[in-house]
């Protein structure tokens, strides 16, 4: 593996008593496309502006290509910054605007334009050079920010929550368009948000952050499938974490019943957490099921319904599937060993499951 | 009915503006329109050529775009350190700037002149100390320095008013992009503050052209100002038609200056480099 392009080093930096970063060490490799991903509060955005150079951090370093840049300025970086509300210069045209860091480097006239038409083009605006700000849209507006960011040919864009203020439908264009934009420039993006969708769709590499601390990082894959802890879990999609007993490798008890899994090494009758992704759940004849329980809720979600099922010791189990199954039935729940994820239960508050609706 | 109701409300500030402002202005037109007997003449606004007229008038003039120009150098990066301040602290350094504010604007211009004079305390502490006096006093520099120090909150206010609404990551933008303290300075924070600094000039020019208290307090007999020959006009010498005539000039040139600054706002839109 190559050297990383960006090596953050026990970076740590507190806001008054408040820790938000703790001693957090990241290496971003040349060409990535890393998510930071976590609530609000969680260190994601502090972490994207001591990359940026716009904090400093309390102790530790940033290291950029093998340099230390934790003590220059923004305008020495050799990145840029997508910002989360635009931030685009109101009192200059469109052209203007993205002609503005080529401007401060003086390079000349043609060159600009070339540049000016060429990042317009690739966000497919062409012929919005003499607009104003006021008069474009936020997906427009958002576009335009990060064409200013590109003329300047950074080795990292940076991007903090640069859909957050879009809807649904452009979200999930811009989404598109962001993805090919970095296959097209091959250029490096960290980019920082709270929608674990957006996350899993664009990333190479998503980092799952809270309270400062990295809680889990790997491919979108790996986050999904393999979560560590039960806040990665719950932060990733739907999930039913269950209480469970390691009986010994590859047997778990959950609920009083015995499922088979894949997982070793979690010694024997050890307290874990079982996560179950609610569309690996099969809704089956009671009496082919490993555990019985009876339909409470069911909700038609398009693409699936929704369903829960209690249990008789009182767990609501959350269930996705094409198949339904009316509230009252009986039904009989079965999980393939493989779509079973067994972890450690939590080593400290930090790692617990907190709500996702924020 | 609701539109009757807001009439109503309006009603109040009608009469206030009726009473206040339209029917003083009318009268000073009469009277600057007009000789003693009552006939129509133009030679009230005219006598602003006659040269002691003429001297007051470019003195006024002079004096208080001094004074805006100063009060402008003296605000801006003060404004500007109050707004990277943020709140917490900026609100303690701006609530200093405004206290004198509440003070008599009569009793900050004498406590000046107090200061000032041949033995007053300036000169008192530089004579303990040896140095050379202090000669300000009765000079267009000591209602120079009135004016600024009445007139600076004015300055400050409306230009930190602005700055404020002016976003962080605008200013973190410009950074990202590469422009260094005085580039973000020259393209991003001066042309953004524009609508302040215009009416921070306006509220400073316009009471300083037309002060004579300032001036009759810190500038002496010798020194007259427009302010102090309209005044008087009034007072001593009962002309009321030519103080009135002379008024006219004076708003003349008031709406001039405010017509250009307009323009130069218009023109000041959009254009960064």
């Amino acid at each position: 593996m190559s050297q990383p392009l960006i090596d953050l080093q026990h970076i740590s930096k507190k806001f008054d008593d408040t820790l938000v970063l703790d001693d957090l060490c990241l290496s971003v490799r040349e060409n990535s496309f890393v998510t930071l991903l976590g609530p609000s509060g969680c260190g994601k955005t502090t972490t994207l502006r001591i990359i940026g150079g716009f904090e400093s951090p309390d102790t530790g370093n940033v290291i950029f290509a093998g340099n230390d840049i934790t003590k220059l300025p923004p305008n020495k970086r050799q990145l840029n910054t997508v910002f989360q509300k635009y931030a685009l210069f109101p009192h200059m045209s469109i052209a203007e605007n993205i002609a503005f860091g080529l401007k401060i480097k003086k390079k000349p006239k043609s060159y600009i334009d070339d540049k000016i038409r060429y990042a317009l083009k690739l966000v497919n605006l062409d012929g919005f050079e003499h607009r104003s700000v006021d008069s474009l849209s936020g997906g427009q507006q958002q576009r335009i920010a990060i064409a200013r960011a590109i003329v300047n040919e950074p080795k990292v864009l940076l991007l903090d929550e640069p859909l957050g203020a879009l809807d649904l439908k452009l979200r999930q264009d811009m989404q598109y368009e962001l993805i090919r934009l970095k296959n097209e420039l091959g250029i490096t993006f960290i980019y920082v948000t709270h929608d674990q969708e957006e996350a899993l769709t664009m990333s190479d590499t998503i980092v799952v952050m809270n309270q400062g601390y990295i809680q889990q990082m790997g491919s979108p894959e790996q986050i999904y499938n393999e979560p560590e802890n039960a806040f990665v879990a719950d932060f990733i999609g739907e999930s039913n974490i269950v209480d469970g007993l390691m009986i010994h490798d590859e047997l778990v008890e959950i609920c009083g019943a015995k499922f088979a899994c894949v997982d070793k090494g979690f010694g024997t009758n050890q307290p874990v957490d079982v996560v179950i992704r609610p569309e690996d759940i099969d809704l089956v004849r009671p009496e082919n099921g490993t555990l019985q329980g009876v339909v409470t809720h069911l909700i038609f979600k398009g693409v699936h319904y929704e369903m829960e099922v209690t249990t008789p010791d009182g767990f609501e189990w959350l269930v996705h599937s094409t198949d339904m199954a009316p509230v009252g039935e009986k039904v009989g729940i079965h999980v393939d060993p493989f779509d079973i994820q067994i972890m450690n239960k939590p080593a400290s508050e930090d790692e617990e499951a907190v709500g996702v609706n924020e | 009915m609701r539109q009757n109701m807001k009439r109503l409300l309006a009603g109040p500030y009608v009469l206030w503006m009726i009473g206040f402002t339209i029917i003083p202005l009318l009268l000073v037109v009469y009277y600057g329109l007009t000789d003693k007997n009552g006939t129509f003449t133009f030679a009230n606004v005219l006598s602003i050529s006659t040269p002691e007229h003429m001297k007051a008038l470019l003195l006024s003039l002079v004096l208080s775009l001094i004074s805006t120009v100063i009060c402008l150098l003296l605000a801006y990066p003060l404004a500007l350190i109050l707004r990277k301040r943020g709140i917490g602290q900026g609100s303690f350094v701006v609530f200093i700037f405004i206290l004198p504010m509440w003070m008599n604007f009569l009793l900050r211009t004498l406590a000046w002149q107090t200061l000032l004079e041949k033995n007053g305390v300036i000169n008192g502490i530089l004579n303990i100390l040896h140095l050379p006096n202090l000669a300000i006093i009765n000079t267009p520099w000591a209602i120079i320095l009135g004016m600024v120090y009445n007139f600076l909150p004015f300055m400050i206010l409306p230009i930190y008013n602005v700055m404020i609404k002016i976003d962080d990551n605008t200013i973190n933008a410009a950074r990202d992009l590469g422009a260094g303290t005085l580039q973000t300075l020259f393209y991003i924070w001066i042309p953004l503050s524009v609508p302040g600094i215009i009416s921070g000039i306006t509220m400073v020019f316009v009471p300083a052209l037309t002060t004579f208290v300032i001036s009759s307090l810190l500038g002496g007999s010798k020194i007259l100002l427009i302010g102090n020959v309209i005044e008087q006009e009034f007072t001593r010498g009962s002309n009321w038609n030519l103080g009135s005539g002379l008024s006219l000039v004076l708003m003349i040139f008031i709406l001039i200056s405010m017509a250009l600054i307009a323009k130069y706002d218009k023109e000041g839109e959009g254009t960064a480099f």
